[in-house]
């Protein structure tokens, strides 16, 4: 029946979406949106299928075809798999309603590669949350960075030089990972991840072993933005059009945040990775330090959206060193800081999208007035940065709290004292966002705001704030549910892989 | 006594919250104000519903939902809640009175604005007075500080922008960078952030960390004014004196004052505190605070900037009373939230009473004006009496407990901070008075026959003056709560 | 003992591939000229390939193919080599084609913008 076969429906039906979106592109455009709606539905139709049946009956097994492993492909569904996957499917398909209105300004003529390459995107990014197997991995790594080089270089005049960069950085991170399995295949002589992960249990000392794990985590560093490996970020989320950029900015890094988790979790085991090689100090410093780094350039910015996207690379400090803390907590925070900012940076970047639409600036000083003309949207825009600055009810403080408290478990009072201090930034950071768009009235003169209409600033269409707010109201429940994640979800997926988690 | 469950503690919150729809999509302003009026009222009821248990010892409790493993946005009415909350929502209705009058009489902007996000901040206020544990208390600690933001900044001029950096610098930047890290730690030590009669941090921290402890909580709760940051309050005075008079005098800094007591009794302890001496520790803190912002209101000629100090100045005497650790000194404590609330939402709506007949603001400017406006001046000369602690004005009676807390705590050199602190309020005070109706008049505006400031703005200072002197003869039910609430939290 | 720096000493073409890493990875990072960083790119992608495929290789061994083969005798599996690897690395090709196709076309995009392939004289006209 329908719902056995959902890991592998999850990835198969955006894909069939992603080629009949290309066929209509060419035959008659106007089907293109139909079609990608759907192909996400079914997406987030299957993810929360999964959920709800890895929630009733636990870890589930999935084969590929029937072929058992580690013969054939087999896809592990844990708690940690389902809750990443309805994050990554119901983000994809909020954005993808809300960015219709931009992509027929933007890309009316390029509807059906867009929405093809946006499904298929969406398609890789599933299939690596979801995957068993340290090949198939990095297929899929592939298939999601090369819609999503294609999608970026679809911006602005100055996007394919960005998209370059992106693609020069993402290869030499894909096929650093590529090497490291070469290297695990070499010794295991398997792909399969439970399997890699029994038939490496007593290579625990070796160094073929050790520049393995350091050559994949830094393919995977260079992959989701870790500081100072962060270069192609800015440019390739600032300059591609809003949709893409909305898209990836929520995804793509944390996606590549969860496949480390992953591989730590459940190939190289905690026991490894944080009992064996001493590295967490080291690593938790790097974090430290990509936090206040990507928090002072934001600062900088007087571009909009360049801005969120430093903010982003302090949220990958976040994540990275919650996951280096080497403890149950830390990681505890790092993946509901996972999903936490998968929804977080949606909002940031949906308002950011709205303001650009009608502003048809990126430039903060352009925001003037927008409380008055653009009330929903700064709304949302203040939710999203309440939520980074970490006040609650919003989901972002939840998220700093455990941080907080592994940091100081583990004595790491750096880490502490950076996490305290981008949190102070970022409301620096929003606040000045705040002020340029409650203080002074577009054009007029300064003074008792008295919000006259005036041209070309109104509210954006009600295709893109509806999401929009559903993504804000989202920070709230998602910070209200927390105990309901961390019980239900997180703490099930941390206790239930290969032991060595303090 | 076992605790009455009851939703009532959560109504109340949400009450204001719920009128905020209504109110922002009111057809006319006239809607719009009269929901302002009926949730103030609503709240004052359901308030004051909650005073028989409380009063015959039971506690009502109520759990809304748990976020955290053993955190939950809980509320918990006690003694000190209760009077707190009830001084809060029964300013309400008289602010709001003076608001829409004041908003009407200057022709305001943004009014919808201004009544939306009072309500909020009102909502916040009763949430951190009923508040369970400490998350929920941070939690409506930082709405109120979000929520207060846009009153201050109002009038959205450049002076705005820069009094709301400085008020958020101060009030956001103490409590992400104080409180928050503080209340991680107390969670890791103890497993709970609820507040208990004395306390959860005894035996968890030694001397060292205890005191970093205090002063983390202490300097965190920056809306208590301890100095050194308190430099927001004045600086926040642009805000529009109905905002001033309810904020700043009843409502935010009250919420600082509030947290750090609630902190000191239900976190740390007073026999902890005492044990670790840590309690003389605060009362100095205090005891600086309250000496030098008398000082520098006496060199104050602007009326909101006097009166913003001796705010700074009176909030520490609150926490000066709870630091004694001593019976008497948590009731004088307790109670001065009430009556100083009372004294000083008087004085503020005075000032704005004066600037609206006659658009002065400097005190050197008002000489000979109390001729012209009796009334007002009266008032003022209540308030100010019942803030320098002199009777027949209710602020004897918190100074009075205060004064006897320190002999309790054996404390002579206390004692003497607070008389001459006292003296000092008075040194600032009166002349004000005394000026405007014995000195010659200033100028033109201050000669004439009597013309007092348009009604709404004149009855609403009246009516709060006469309180402050009915307080003194009937302080009940302010004075039992904190007596109750003394002798419960004080481990009496 | 399997260790990782025994076996690499003794085997001298892995040092082989990590030069050819080491070159690819240089052209990226250092080289001016957009082609040739993608070049780079391709040789170092081919490096990782080739290092694969070397794995399956055994002294003395045939290729994987079976002849006359109709399941009538079993199969010493000493005497082929190892097809998986090749079949992965087949995927990994296609990979490294695909993306040797987007790189081209997008540098065809930024010529067409540009006038030039040098990164540097890119960087100055946007800057203006």
């Amino acid at each position: 029946m329908i719902s056995g076969q959902y890991p592998a429906l999850l990835v198969i039906v955006p894909l069939l979406a992603a080629c009949l979106i290309a066929l209509a592109g060419w035959l008659k455009p106007v089907l293109c949106f139909p079609l990608a709606a759907t192909g996400l539905l079914g997406a987030v139709w299957s993810a929360v299928g999964l959920l709800l049946r890895v929630a009733g009956e636990g870890p589930i097994l999935y084969r590929l075809g029937g072929w058992p492993p580690p013969v054939g492909i087999a896809y592990a569904v844990d708690h940690l798999t389902v809750l990443v996957l309805v994050v990554v499917a119901s983000v994809a398909l909020v954005n993808l309603v809300a960015s219709r209105a931009t992509i027929e300004r933007e890309q009316v003529h390029r509807r059906g590669p867009f929405y093809a390459l946006y499904v298929l995107s969406v398609t890789g990014l599933l299939g690596i949350v979801v995957t068993g197997d340290a090949f198939n991995l990095y297929v899929l790594l592939e298939i999601a960075a090369l819609s999503g080089y294609a999608l970026i270089a679809m911006g602005s005049p100055r996007a394919p030089l960005a998209s370059l960069n992106y693609l020069f950085m993402g290869t030499i991170g894909a096929t650093f990972y590529l090497l490291g399995v070469g290297i695990l295949y070499i010794q295991t002589g398997t792909l399969n991840m439970a399997d890699l992960a029994l038939r490496l249990a007593p290579l625990h000392g070796s160094p073929a072993l050790l520049v393995a794990f350091l050559v994949i985590i830094v393919g995977l560093w260079l992959k989701m933005a870790f500081y100072p490996l962060h270069g192609w970020l800015p440019g390739a989320y600032t300059y591609a059009p809003s949709a893409a950029s909305s898209l990836m900015a929520p995804l793509t890094t944390k996606v590549m945040i969860y496949v480390m988790i992953r591989l730590i979790l459940s190939v190289f085991t905690p026991a490894y990775a944080f009992g064996v090689l001493k590295l967490e100090g080291l690593v938790v410093w790097l974090a430290s330090a990509a936090i206040v780094a990507g928090a002072v350039m934001a600062l900088a910015q007087r571009d909009l959206k360049k801005m969120l996207t430093y903010l982003i690379v302090a949220e990958v400090g976040y994540m990275v060193g919650g996951v280096w803390l080497g403890t149950k907590t830390g990681l505890t925070g790092a993946i509901l800081h996972l999903i936490n900012d998968a929804a977080m940076t949606l909002t940031l970047f949906l308002a950011a999208a709205n303001l650009v639409f009608r502003t048809k600036s990126r430039r903060i000083e352009d925001l003037k007035g927008s409380f008055a003309r653009m009330p929903w949207t700064m709304t949302g825009l203040a939710a999203a940065g309440l939520a980074v600055i970490g006040v609650p009810p919003f989901c972002g403080f939840f998220s700093k709290w455990y941080l907080l408290q592994a940091a100081l478990e583990a004595g790491q009072y750096q880490f502490l004292a950076a996490l305290l201090l981008s949190s102070l930034i970022s409301a620096v950071l929003f606040f000045r966002l705040f002020e340029a768009a409650l203080f002074e009235p577009a054009g007029g003169k300064p003074g008792h705001g008295r919000g006259r209409r005036e041209e070309g600033m109104a509210e954006a269409p009600p295709s893109m704030v509806i999401p929009l707010l559903v993504a804000a109201a989202s920070l709230v429940a998602m910070g209200l549910a927390t105990r309901l994640i961390v019980q239900g979800f997180i703490l099930p997926a941390l206790s239930g892989g290969p032991g060595g988690l303090s | 006594m076992e605790p009455l469950v009851s939703i009532r503690p959560l109504l109340a919150v949400l009450v204001s919250l719920a009128a905020v729809p209504v109110l922002v999509s009111a057809r006319n302003r006239n809607v719009r104000e009269g929901w302002t009026f009926l949730a103030a009222v609503a709240k004052l009821v359901l308030v004051a519903s909650l005073l028989p248990p409380v009063l015959a010892g039971r506690e009502v409790v109520y759990t809304l939902v748990q976020v955290l493993p053993g955190i939950a946005i809980a509320f918990k009415v006690d003694p000190l809640g209760l009077l707190f909350a009830l001084v809060s929502s029964s300013l309400w209705i008289v602010t709001s009175a003076f608001s829409i009058g004041y908003m009407r009489g200057l022709n305001e902007h943004s009014q919808t604005r201004y009544y939306a996000f009072f309500a909020v901040a009102l909502s916040a206020t009763i949430g951190v007075a009923f508040s369970a544990n400490l998350f929920t208390l941070y939690l409506f600690y930082e709405v109120l500080s979000l929520a207060t933001y846009p009153l201050v900044v109002h009038h959205q001029d450049g002076e705005a922008k820069l009094g709301g950096r400085k008020y958020l610098t101060y009030i956001l930047g103490t409590s992400i960078g104080l409180v928050l890290p503080a209340m991680v730690v107390c969670y890791l030590l103890s497993g709970t952030l609820d507040f208990q009669p004395q306390g959860f941090i005894a035996g968890t921290v030694g001397p060292l960390g205890g005191t970093l402890l205090v002063l983390a909580f202490v300097f965190g709760f920056a809306k208590a004014g301890v100095m050194p940051f308190h430099a927001w309050l004045p600086a926040a005075m642009i805000a529009p004196t109905p905002v001033s008079a309810l904020l700043h005098a009843v409502a935010v800094v009250k919420v600082g004052a509030f947290s750090i007591l609630r902190v000191l009794t239900g976190v740390l302890g007073t026999g902890w505190l005492a044990r670790m001496d840590l309690g003389l520790v605060v009362a100095w803190i205090a005891s600086f605070t309250i000496i030098v912002s008398s000082l520098i209101a006496l060199s104050q000629d602007g009326l909101k900037r006097r009166l913003a100090f001796s705010t700074i100045g009176q909030l520490s005497y609150i926490i000066l009373g709870a630091a004694l650790l001593s019976p008497r000194g948590l009731t004088g404590a307790f109670s001065h939230i009430a009556m100083h609330a009372f004294g000083k939402i008087t004085l503020f709506m005075c000032a704005g009473a004066i600037f609206v007949a006659t658009g002065k603001t400097h005190i050197s400017q008002m000489a000979g004006l109390g001729r012209r406006m009796p009334l007002t001046f009266l008032a003022f000369l209540a308030g100010s009496l019942s803030v320098i602690g002199l009777p027949p004005c209710g602020g004897f009676i918190s100074k009075w407990n205060l004064l006897l807390g320190t002999l309790e705590a054996s404390s002579p050199a206390l004692m003497v901070v607070l008389l001459s602190s006292s003296f000092l309020n008075a040194c600032y005070f009166l002349p004000v008075v005394f000026r405007a109706f014995f000195h010659p008049p200033f100028d033109r505006a201050c000669q004439g026959p009597v013309a007092e400031a348009p009604p709404w703005a004149l009855v609403p200072p009246v009516l709060t003056g006469l309180a402050s002197v009915a307080l003194f003869f009937y302080p009940r039910p302010f004075l039992d709560l904190a007596r109750m609430a003394a002798t419960t939290l004080g481990g009496g | 003992m399997t260790g990782g720096l025994a076996f690499l000493v003794a085997k001298y073409n892995y040092w082989v591939y990590i030069v050819l890493m080491m070159i690819g990875l240089y052209a990226i990072i250092a080289k001016n000229n957009l082609i040739k960083k993608i070049i780079g790119m391709s040789i170092f992608q081919t490096a990782v390939i080739l290092y694969y495929i070397s794995t399956g290789a055994k002294k003395g061994a045939t290729i994987p193919i079976i002849a006359h083969g109709h399941g009538h005798e079993a199969v010493q599996a000493a005497d082929y080599i190892n097809p998986l690897p090749h079949v992965l690395m087949l995927t990994a090709i296609v990979v490294s084609v695909a993306t040797l196709g987007v790189a081209l076309a997008l540098a065809i995009r930024i010529y067409e913008q540009h006038r030039t392939l040098e990164e540097d004289e890119i960087l100055e006209r946007l800057k203006e």
